[in-house]
């Protein structure tokens, strides 16, 4: 299987009063097109560094990262964001939060088109009464629905989440992990999330990566989680291999992300 | 008795149709939005007018009347003494009475004449064409002015009628050439218009129009620049020294410059116009001085846009222009009118000495005469124009608030 995604050696250096800080070192990973990998790892671990260098929002200190056979340079729309604030602008409507970047990629399509575009994902994402109002008037749950509308409508190569429902409360995570399934199940993009919630990582991923603690972090193992799609959160639940993956993800965060030694500490040794 | 039963029966119908659905009167917001609008004082009785929590409503408003108006009377008793204390030969202090004699042209009844020459200098019918001002006062002149315009327009009429009558005549006649000559006669004279001295009012908006004019023009060199300080380094780094260099220099220092540039550039204007090369230069000084703090606070505020903001600018990959436009434009919307605001109060501070020696129409040129008469009428008049141009300044201060605030949105950052 050609890889779609490729991640070489890929590593971030931060120059610090007291040295360098390498946060991340040797990390390697491919994806296939269409796939949905989810990122595990401990807070500050280098999580968001990755996926920022990826989005080309973050300067790359070493390695490459090669999607749909280019390397990838500065940010683009090809590969939308979205964060763990959902950073719509306070100033502009849904509507217009929206179709910002649908001008910006649709450029040659008609105003009509454009339209019917950021209607079409607006409405998706359950905010088709919403599109006329401010950010400052939704709730965190629906702005997060806009930061998901948004990214999809630029109908990118990849789509990058970190942490998309950290701030959100149990009940609106549930809505939103299947406003996301619902949009990635039509359109199948490959995509990239970050999340401390194992739970979520097996509901959504293809395969859940962890991460090693930093400093110099890398991935240390990856879980192939095998449910068949559509999902359906209770009947995962029920499934043994939920527990066995679950097992699994938690027993390596908890033991053994701090046995695995970083190749930088390797290289010191040798 | 049985009117206080009707009386109580349409109110609580009122009440009923008060609270029909539809035309619901929501206290909260209206006192939010008054808020809002820099009229705090007046959501209490906003909420008063919904019942909601009347009697904390009340005390607030009380409190809000009363300190104020204690304060103020407290400040006109200080005024008093010290009107009393500080006399020199040919001028005092002038007492708060006076100063609203200086302003009215009449004297508050039962405390005596505040100038009792004033009336003894003057015959009765002088008094009379001025509905009982006394024309040295302010609105007493304005009066008098008012007066002596109608009678000018009178005879302009008259004299109008005159040559057209004339002309007429002389076409009935057949000599068109002279009939032609009338019509323009009356014409010339149809179109003058009257060339009295300027009032305290004329004056008021005069000031007005200068501000408006530097503030305006400053607000186009400073936004841009400041736009520029703010996302480029390099240009920031060139022109701070400047910045920082002129930022302080007082307007009094200006003035002479500023002068050099409107005789150079600006034709002397006929002498019925209201563009005179003054107003430019007073307007010129405002500009200088009100200028920073807009330049200042833009390029604070563009230098410091939300990283996310910029980010989604960066993932959008939009142009510089579209960048500015919908990205940082917006973004620093408060930093710049908090600058505004702080300009426009620089500016109307500034205007007044401007105005005195520009010799521009405005308060200042007021003061700068009334100075000169030197008498304690006048520098009641000074006191009043103290109270209006303290007035004014405040009313812009509340007029940029309100703008202020709403382009300020709230926090979106959950
Ligand atoms: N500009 C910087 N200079 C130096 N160190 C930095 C800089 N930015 C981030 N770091 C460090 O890099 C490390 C990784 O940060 P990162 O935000 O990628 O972690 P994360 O895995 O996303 O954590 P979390 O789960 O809490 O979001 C942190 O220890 C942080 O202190
Ligand atoms: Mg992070």
């Amino acid at each position: 299987m050609s890889a779609y995604f490729e991640a070489i050696n890929l590593g971030k250096t931060y120059k610090t009063p007291s040295g360098d800080a390498v946060i991340v070192d040797g990390f390697e990973l491919t994806m296939k097109k269409g796939e949905f990998v989810c990122v595990l790892g401990h807070s500050g671990c280098g999580k968001s560094t990755v996926l920022s260098m990826v989005a080309g929002l973050n300067e790359i200190s070493t390695g490459s990262v090669i999607l749909d056979g280019t390397e990838i340079e500065a940010a683009s729309p090809d590969r939308g964001v979205v964060f763990q604030s959902p950073c719509l602008l306070p100033w502009m409507t849904t509507w217009d939060n929206v179709m910002l970047g649908v001008n910006q990629v649709y450029y040659h399509a008609s105003k009509q088109e454009r339209n019917q575009i950021v209607e079409y994902y607006l409405t998706v994402v359950g905010l088709a009464d919403a599109m006329k109002k401010r950010p400052g008037e939704l709730s965190a749950g629906m702005r997060q629905r806009v930061g998901l509308a948004r990214a999809f409508a630029l109908s990118p190569k990849m789509l990058l989440l970190d942490e998309p429902f950290g701030m959100l409360d149990k009940l609106t995570k549930f809505e939103l992990q299947q406003v996301l399934l619902d949009l990635w199940n039509r359109e199948r993009l490959t995509a990239m999330m970050i999340t401390h919630d194992v739970d979520e990582a097996i509901y959504l991923a293809d395969r859940v990566v962890m991460m090693t603690n930093g400093p110099a972090a890398r991935v240390g193992e990856i879980v192939e989680i095998d449910f068949e799609r559509p999902r359906d959160r209770r009947e995962l639940m029920l499934d043994p291999r939920y527990i066995e993956y679950r097992k699994q993800l938690i027993s390596f965060l908890e033991e053994r992300v701090y046995l695995l030694d970083s190749p930088s500490n390797k290289t010191l040794a040798a | 008795m049985s009117a206080s039963i009707v009386d109580t029966a349409t109110n609580s119908a009122d009440e009923k149709a008060f609270r029909k659905p539809g035309i619901r009167y929501n206290p909260n917001r209206v006192a939010h939005n008054l808020n809002k609008l820099g009229l705090g004082y007046f959501s209490p009785f906003a909420r008063l007018i919904g019942r909601d929590e009347p009697a904390k409503q009340v005390r607030e408003i009380l409190t809000n009347t009363l300190l104020p108006v204690v304060a103020f009377a407290v400040f006109i008793l200080i005024w008093s003494v010290l009107a009393s204390i500080v006399k020199t030969d040919s001028v005092q202090i002038p007492s708060p009475h006076q100063s609203w004699y200086a302003l009215t042209g009449k004297a508050i009844p039962l405390l005596g004449h505040p100038f009792p020459d004033s009336v003894d200098g003057h015959s009765k019918p002088y008094f009379a064409e001025n509905e009982g001002l006394d024309p040295k006062s302010i609105n007493g002149f304005a009066a008098a002015e008012k007066a002596n315009a109608q009678k000018y327009y009178v005879s302009q009429n008259e004299r109008v009628q005159k040559f057209k009558d004339r002309a007429t005549a002389a076409e009935k006649e057949g000599d068109s050439e002279k009939a032609e000559k009338y019509r323009g006669n009356a014409e010339m004279f149809a179109s003058k218009t009257y060339q009295g001295n300027k009032t305290f009012y004329d004056q008021i908006w005069i000031s007005l129009l200068t501000i408006l004019i530097g503030f305006v023009i400053a607000t186009l060199i400073a936004i841009p620049i400041g736009v520029l300080c703010g996302i480029s380094p390099l240009f920031n780094v060139a022109v701070n020294p400047l910045i920082q260099l002129f930022k302080p220099v007082s307007p009094l220092a200006w003035f002479p410059i500023v002068f050099v540039l409107t005789t150079w550039g600006i034709d002397t204007p006929p002498s019925d116009s209201i563009w005179q090369r003054a107003l430019w230069t007073s307007a010129g000084v405002v500009m200088l001085c009100s200028l920073w703090p807009t330049l200042i606070n833009t390029a604070v505020g563009v230098a410091s846009v939300d990283r996310d903001h910029l980010n989604v600018a960066k993932v959008l990959k939009l142009g510089w222009f579209k960048r500015i436009w919908k990205i940082v434009l917006p973004a620093s919307l408060p930093l710049i009118f908090t600058g505004l605001r702080l300009s426009i109060g620089v500016g109307w501070m500034v205007l007044i000495a401007a105005d005195m020696m520009a010799q521009n129409q405005g308060l200042g040129k007021f003061v700068w005469d009334m100075y000169q008469n030197g008498d304690t009428m006048s520098t009641a008049q000074i006191i009043v124009a103290v109270f209006v141009i303290g007035g004014i300044g405040f009313f812009l201060d509340r007029i940029m608030l309100v703008f202020q605030r709403l382009v300020t949105f709230e926090d979106q950052s959950i």
